[in-house]
């Protein structure tokens, strides 16, 4: 195989990569300068991005085009108009936005300006995990280079053309990345997400039409409008293009943030470019794309990632973050472990995820204890059934009852072990901290 | 009470991003932990309720949602350990094991002397570089215990 072709991680790690000059240096810009000064229309802009076949890049692989264009015609709509940048990056297994806004951080800014002018934005608001102090402050101090060289503000490049772009905090809670509940922790209430309909182009961000993009996604445009739909379209796979950033975590060789044309089998990655199970062990269980896609077991390591393969096993692409599970782990335990996170931040508005995910966390911690009954694993499942899909405000139910059904689908003999012998099988390598020295 | 002069003139500033001042009530809970002793005090948030145009209790609902602002005083140093799944794949509970050896705090509480407060904390977006913990703001990454005792002897 030929090496494939690199977009993404190209300035990523070089000396000054998140400075002014470096990105100028290497082609910066340029695609911003092409959007001004050719100059391309609205319409044109987002033509682009809908031929060129970007899927989303925050989970659930919307067509990024498409999504912009659901914006209303601002002659019939005079409201101002509000995009967001969603790097609230929270779902287990998931560090790739963050590597793009520390090392790469006018790539991003860019991309904001050129989906700004597509949508006719008023103001871009890039919404960053609290926890993110050093990508923040990478990013933030982007902005105020790129706005001392006209680049972010007023009339940029000269053109008529103005947009702002503010960097907001979070505060630790993962809700805020479902996108209306990033609207609500914005305007500075809770994170609670809204009911939909209305969806976010009608009224989002204080009412007004709103568009929310991944970090990742944003990212991709410039590439798109500087070397086209065409080019763009060439990688990766026919329904999913492109390159991804995948991050792979977990035993590994090679943990790591790598660039991948989509389409690429998760053998391949785990492979050739994670080197492999550590430890010389063999493969337990994986999860393709963030703890939200459940495990699945090592017979399917052969399906290329993207998106409509990854459903074909009866999963998602999610975040594209791969975690690897060894077959020394124990996949109750690591189910426990999800569920006390889902557990931990459901924000409480709806009775099956509230209630749900605490039961899920109570059940599953109690069968890796060794106190689990058969009638345990059947209530797991008639749990996760009533919580999803489409049952509650937002899909932070169905994140929680997926991997629950997967674990139960591919790995029910380990529960069934744990029950049977009352104890943890693998109990050497699950031991908790609290337990074992305090 | 009011903030000091400098983030009250920061404020000044932040509200100006957004077309409702509100909007501006988290980045400055975030700046008064930083700068006002390392937890929410009642006292903040009725500075908050007042710059704000919210009641305090409205101020107390937002804080007490947010994982980040702490409620109750702090050690003077804050170290979140990672217990997620990359983590704990990759041996979370030892370094956490370490980390409350060490410290001689409990999880959620400080330690007798005050010098230290640990916690757990769900995924902080780091698993690549499993294990973690996040140290007074700033991530250390790869560890194992010899790192850990590295860290944390340099502190004292
Ligand atoms: C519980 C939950 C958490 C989410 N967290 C994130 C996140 O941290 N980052 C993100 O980009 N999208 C997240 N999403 C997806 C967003 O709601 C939204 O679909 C995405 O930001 C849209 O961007 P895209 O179209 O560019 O992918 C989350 C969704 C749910 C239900
Ligand atoms: S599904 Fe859960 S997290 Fe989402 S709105 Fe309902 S209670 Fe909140």
């Amino acid at each position: 195989m030929s090496a494939p072709e690199l977009y993404l991680l190209e300035r990523a790690g070089r000396e000054g990569s998140e400075t002014l000059s470096v990105y100028h240096g290497s082609g910066g810009y340029k695609a911003l300068e092409k959007v001004l000064k050719t100059p391309l229309t609205q319409a044109e802009v987002i033509s682009e991005v809908r031929e060129a076949g970007l899927r989303g890049r925050g989970g659930a692989g919307f067509p990024t085009g498409l999504k912009w264009s659901f914006m209303p015609d601002h002659e019939k709509d005079s409201r101002k108009r509000y995009m967001v940048v969603n790097a609230d990056e929270s779902e287990p297994g998931t560090c790739k936005d963050r590597v793009l806004m520390r090392e790469d951080p006018h790539g991003l800014i860019e991309g904001c300006l050129i989906a700004a002018f597509a949508m006719r934005i008023d103001a871009v608001y890039i919404y960053v995990r609290g926890e993110y102090r050093k990508p923040y402050n990478r990013l933030q101090a982007a902005i105020d280079e790129a706005r001392a060289a006209g680049l972010v503000g007023d009339a940029i490049m000269g053109s008529e053309f103005s947009c702002e772009i503010h960097m907001h905090k979070g505060a630790g809670a993962y809700i805020c990345g479902e996108e209306t509940g990033l609207m609500e922790s914005l305007e500075g209430k809770r994170g609670h997400p809204r009911p939909k309909p209305p969806f976010p182009a009608g009224v989002g961000l204080w009412g007004q039409p709103t568009t929310v993009n991944n970090v990742e996604s944003i990212f991709n445009v410039p590439f798109i409008i500087d070397r086209g739909a065409t080019w763009f379209a060439r990688l990766g796979s026919e329904e999913s293009r492109g390159n991804f950033l995948c991050g792979i975590s977990g035993h590994v060789e090679r943990p790591g943030v790598y660039e991948v044309p989509l389409g690429t089998p998760a053998r391949e990655i785990l492979e050739d470019y994670a080197g492999g199970i550590w430890k010389g062990r063999s493969l337990k269980a994986w999860f393709p794309g963030g703890s939200s896609t459940g495990l699945l077991p090592p017979d399917l390591i052969d399906t290329p990632m993207e998106h409509d393969s990854i459903k074909a096993i009866g999963s998602m692409f999610g975040t594209g973050a791969m975690i690897i599970l060894d077959e020394t782990a124990c996949t109750v335990r690591a189910s426990e472990v999800l569920a006390r996170f889902y557990d931990h931040e459901s924000c409480g508005q709806c009775s099956q995820c509230r209630e749900g995910t605490e039961w899920l966390h109570q059940i599953f911690r109690r069968i890796e204890e060794g106190g689990g009954s058969m009638e345990d694993i059947a209530n797991l499942e008639r749990l996760a059934m009533g919580m999803a899909p489409g049952k509650t405000i937002c899909a932070l139910a169905d994140a929680a009852a997926i991997p629950t059904l997967a674990v139960i689908k591919h790995f029910k003999n380990e529960l069934v072990a744990h029950v049977e012998q009352g104890c943890c099988p693998l109990k050497a390598n699950t031991a908790r901290a609290q337990e074992v020295r305090v | 009470m009011a903030f000091p002069a400098a983030l009250q003139a920061e404020f000044e500033e932040l509200i100006k991003n957004y077309p409702d001042r509100k909007a501006g009530l988290i980045p400055a809970l975030h700046r008064c932990q930083e700068d006002l002793g390392g937890w929410i005090t009642p006292e903040i948030m009725e500075d908050c309720a007042e710059f704000f145009g919210l009641e305090p209790v409205e101020v107390y609902g937002v804080a007490s949602f947010y994982p980040m602002f702490k409620l109750k005083p702090q050690g003077e140093h804050v170290i979140g350990v990672c217990h997620n799944l990359s983590c704990d794949l990759r041996g979370a509970q030892a370094v956490l094991a370490r980390v409350i050896e060490k410290t001689g705090a409990k999880v959620g509480s400080r330690s007798a002397d005050g010098k230290f407060t640990v916690e757990v904390l769900e995924c902080q977006g780091a698993c690549t570089n499993a294990p973690m913990f996040d140290l007074d703001g700033v991530y250390h990454e790869d560890l194992d215990e010899a790192r850990v005792d590295e860290i944390l002897d340099g502190l004292r």
